[in-house]
């Protein structure tokens, strides 16, 4: 179980935390969180250089490419066309062709325009991306996403940045059982507790940002997530005890002193 | 191949820019001090490989989007 390790997109990981980059008050902080995480694989947005400003910094200076596995999003896209397009630009700085694709529908929930995300998943899927879509915790539209050859599936728990908690567990056994490929569990989750949670349920794996990047001291709970994580898995290969609605003693009930 | 100086505009992610001089791509790069490995380039809605960067020229007009990642989930 130490030696354990974690396959996507026929590469090897021994961390089964994906963490965000977002939201972090500057470049070095996203590096320690980041290095705290024990992730090795970082997601990024993927947005216009800033001309008027140009600051010779730049994340990947502190985020380096050879150490760490890059995944640009397309978040706040909201067509098939803006996904792909962002897609086809991230493959072209040159960190590979893994990309976590959104296609939001709504503006206020975040939520995934699901059947969009399908027909771009194929587009990039066919033009040999490595996708990973963020998808609603709906097991059909999981099955479709896997069956059109993405490498993963990544239901979310809760709304992004909601921190709210796994809402639907029972939706995501089922994902989790049914599933061909990797299941991470991205967006939504607030604490440890809930990463640990979704481990336990199966999941192959969590996408985390807003719940360190939003934490009074975001390294410290970058660790507790690294923590949460190893525990929720070692937990589900150790295989739970059924829950019971009455007692039933850890005691022996012979010998005792009358 | 010897630079034949220009001078011209073109909308650089979506504001006006004036070329002066070489209008070859690695030049336009390295005047705003963006590294390879660090943005992509779309000109006219069509990304250019990056291997292609040294062949390409701007033309008055050009619609040129460079992009570079930011912090994001």
């Amino acid at each position: 179980m130490e030696h354990e390790h974690f396959e996507l997109a026929g590469k090897v990981f021994h961390s089964r935390l994906i963490v965000g980059t977002g939201k972090y008050r500057d470049f070095a902080e996203t590096r320690a969180a980041v290095e705290a995480s024990g992730a090795e694989i970082v997601t990024v947005a993927v947005r216009r250089v800033n001309i008027a400003d140009r600051k010779s910094e730049n994340l990947l200076d502190y985020i380096d490419p050879k150490r760490y596995q890059i995944l640009p999003n397309t978040a706040g896209c909201y067509t098939v066309e803006e996904a792909v397009r962002t897609c086809r630009l991230a493959r072209e700085v040159g960190v590979g062709d893994m990309v976590k694709l959104e296609v939001i529908g709504d503006q206020k929930t975040l939520f995934p325009d699901v059947p969009a995300t399908i027909e771009a998943a194929k587009i990039l899927v066919k033009e040999g991306f490595k996708v990973l879509p963020y998808v609603t915790d709906d097991p059909v539209a999981c099955l479709r996403l896997a069956e059109i050859g993405c490498v993963a599936v990544m239901p979310l728990a809760a709304p992004i940045g909601s921190g709210m908690g796994i809402r639907n567990p029972f939706n995501l056994r089922i994902i989790i059982e049914q599933a061909t490929v990797p299941v991470i569990v991205d967006a939504g989750v607030g604490t440890a507790s809930d990463a640990a949670e979704a481990m336990e349920l199966g999941s192959d794996g969590l996408l985390i940002n807003s719940a360190i990047a939003g934490a009074k001291d975001p390294i410290a709970m970058a660790r507790a997530m690294k923590l949460a994580i190893e525990a929720g898995r070692i937990a589900y290969l150790a295989g739970r005890i059924e829950q019971k609605l009455y007692a039933t003693a850890s005691s022996p009930l012979s010998g005792l002193i009358r | 191949m010897p630079e034949i100086p220009s001078h011209f505009a073109i909308q650089l992610n979506g504001e006006q820019y004036t070329i002066e001089g070489d209008a070859s791509l690695p030049a336009l790069l390295e005047r705003l001090k963006m590294r390879r490995g660090r943005v992509a380039v779309e000109i006219n809605q069509a990304v250019v490989p990056r291997a292609q960067y040294d062949a390409v020229r701007l033309k008055p007009g050009d619609t040129v989007e460079v992009i570079n990642f930011v912090g994001g989930g």
